[in-house]
């Protein structure tokens, strides 16, 4: 059993011994100064940051009713929110495009937001943080209702009895008591947002200095040849979700238990 | 006032039919019987928490039976008090009055006065971890009175005390009563507490409420 588990202990190190190997520290700072690449990592932590907040600001009041309420049709909400985990990464792009792109009559929804609106979305960045928010959103859901079933709702209770809403007890009880869970939630929305490659790839494209992604980076650079700069990305990444991974266990887990 | 009217309160597979029962304004009512007749079950639906399937609850006059546990302006300490967790004492006994937007001074002000009434003026700047038994107690129930409820409920408030602290908080209970004048429903497996304290004493057996009579022998209740 033990050399069972020192095996993929012994694999996931050698994948980064591997990586650190191929390159050099000259190559590496050579691929993270070339400037589509730089361009790449600030879109990246710019839509990340965005998709987590997103995620944490829907995910936390949604993890919250289907903590705490049982009502009809809460199954269906349970299955939905999950439906974004185990779908194909791609099958969730193709999906937004089709949404963004359907004629509803003579309406079409991405033709309402780029002419009546003023925000075009698909190929676009908001298109990659709606992309990276459609997945990450479903584990922030996730974390928040794991953080809420671990908080006792009797204070919330004598909350409303000491004269508040339902809302307000949300708000001024369990919210202070979910600090841990929504920074967990947080960090896991970005690290899932960090990763996102295939629904970005069909709904928002892979154009250079627009909407470049480090996932995208990698695939770029590999597809033109560039192996040495795509191992010096995927190092980059690493290194985020080494970061990710401290605060994490910084903060603690609202996943446990 | 508290009046229950022929009232039915499910809770899973337990339920309590046809309750009735009436406590007079100012009364100190003690509510005795044995574990699992559903005392804090009767509390819980008085206080809002617990919908009834059937039947009225009237306080002070009026008919809350609809209202949600925010309207019915009780002053509920549950049995695990429940204090909140991220708050310091003062911020426990200025929540309600903060929920209801009372003025920072006079927040201020009630704060104090609750706190030299209750004997915690020393802990309001106090998180709750490390607080004893008796000083959480004293919490609670300041958290309860803070915003001058009609009604005071509390869950044996007093089991998990030691001897002294205990008569300690008699006299405390029996003082803030003659203070605020507030009609108390208290429930408790304690004889002892029900004869400190209690102005009028009701038995929940089988379904049903019945009044304990002066001079009734004490032991014939306990459980």
């Amino acid at each position: 059993m033990g050399g069972l588990s020192a095996s993929y202990i012994l694999l996931i190190a050698l994948l980064l011994i591997a990586d650190v190997a191929y390159t050099s520290p000259a190559e590496f700072i050579a691929a993270i100064q070339k400037p589509e690449i730089q361009s790449a990592t600030w879109l990246t932590l710019k839509t990340c940051t965005v998709a987590a907040i997103l995620s944490v600001w829907v995910g936390t009041p949604l993890g919250y009713l289907l903590s705490r309420y049982r009502f009809r049709g809460r199954w269906i909400i349970d299955t939905l929110v999950d439906i974004p985990i185990v779908l194909p990464p791609l099958v969730v792009g193709l999906s937004l495009l089709i949404l963004f792109h359907v004629a509803i009559g003579d309406w079409q929804l991405e033709q309402w937001l780029r002419d009546d609106v003023g925000f075009p979305v698909t190929f676009r960045w908001p298109a990659v943080v709606l992309a990276q928010f459609a997945v990450a959103c479903a584990f922030a859901v996730k974390t928040m209702r794991v953080t809420f079933n671990q908080i006792d709702p009797r204070a919330e209770e004598v909350a409303r009895t000491l004269g508040c809403s339902r809302g307000d007890a949300f708000v001024r009880v369990a919210l202070p008591q979910a600090w841990q869970g929504i920074i967990t939630a947080f960090t896991i929305a970005w690290a899932r947002a960090l990763g996102e490659f295939g629904p970005i790839l069909v709904f928002a494209g892979a154009t250079r200095m627009r909407t470049e992604v480090l996932s995208t980076t990698v695939f770029l650079e590999l597809s033109i040849g560039e192996l040495g700069s795509a191992v010096a990305v995927s190092l980059l990444m690493v290194a985020m979700a080494i970061v990710v991974l401290v605060v994490l266990r910084l903060f603690g887990s609202g996943m446990e238990g | 006032m508290i009046e229950l009217q022929a009232a039915t309160i499910k809770a899973g597979d337990f339920s309590l039919n046809e309750i009735s029962f009436r406590i007079e304004t100012g009364e100190y009512a003690v509510l005795m019987g044995p574990t699992g007749q559903g005392k804090t079950t009767i509390l819980e639906a008085i206080c809002g928490l617990r919908q009834l399937a059937r039947g009225k609850i009237i306080l002070k006059g009026r008919d809350v039976t609809g209202l949600s546990p925010a309207e019915r302006a009780i002053g509920y300490v549950p049995q695990d008090l429940v204090l909140f967790p991220t708050m310091t004492v003062r911020q426990q006994l200025e929540f309600a009055l903060d929920v209801r937007r009372v003025k920072r001074q006079r927040q201020k002000a009630r704060v104090e006065e609750l706190a030299e009434l209750l004997g915690i003026s020393y802990l309001l700047s106090r998180k709750i971890n490390g607080l004893s038994g008796g000083e959480s107690q004293r919490v609670a129930l300041g958290r309860a009175l803070s915003f001058e409820p009609n009604v005071l409920l509390l869950d044996e408030p007093l089991s998990a005390l030691d001897e002294s602290t205990r008569l300690a908080m008699h006299e405390l209970l029996r003082n803030v009563q003659d203070q605020t004048g507030v009609t108390t429903l208290h429930v408790t497996h304690s004889q002892e507490e029900a004869d400190a304290l209690a102005d009028r004493q009701l038995i929940l057996e089988n379904q049903e409420i019945r009044e304990r009579s002066e001079g009734q022998d004490s032991t014939s209740d306990e459980h």
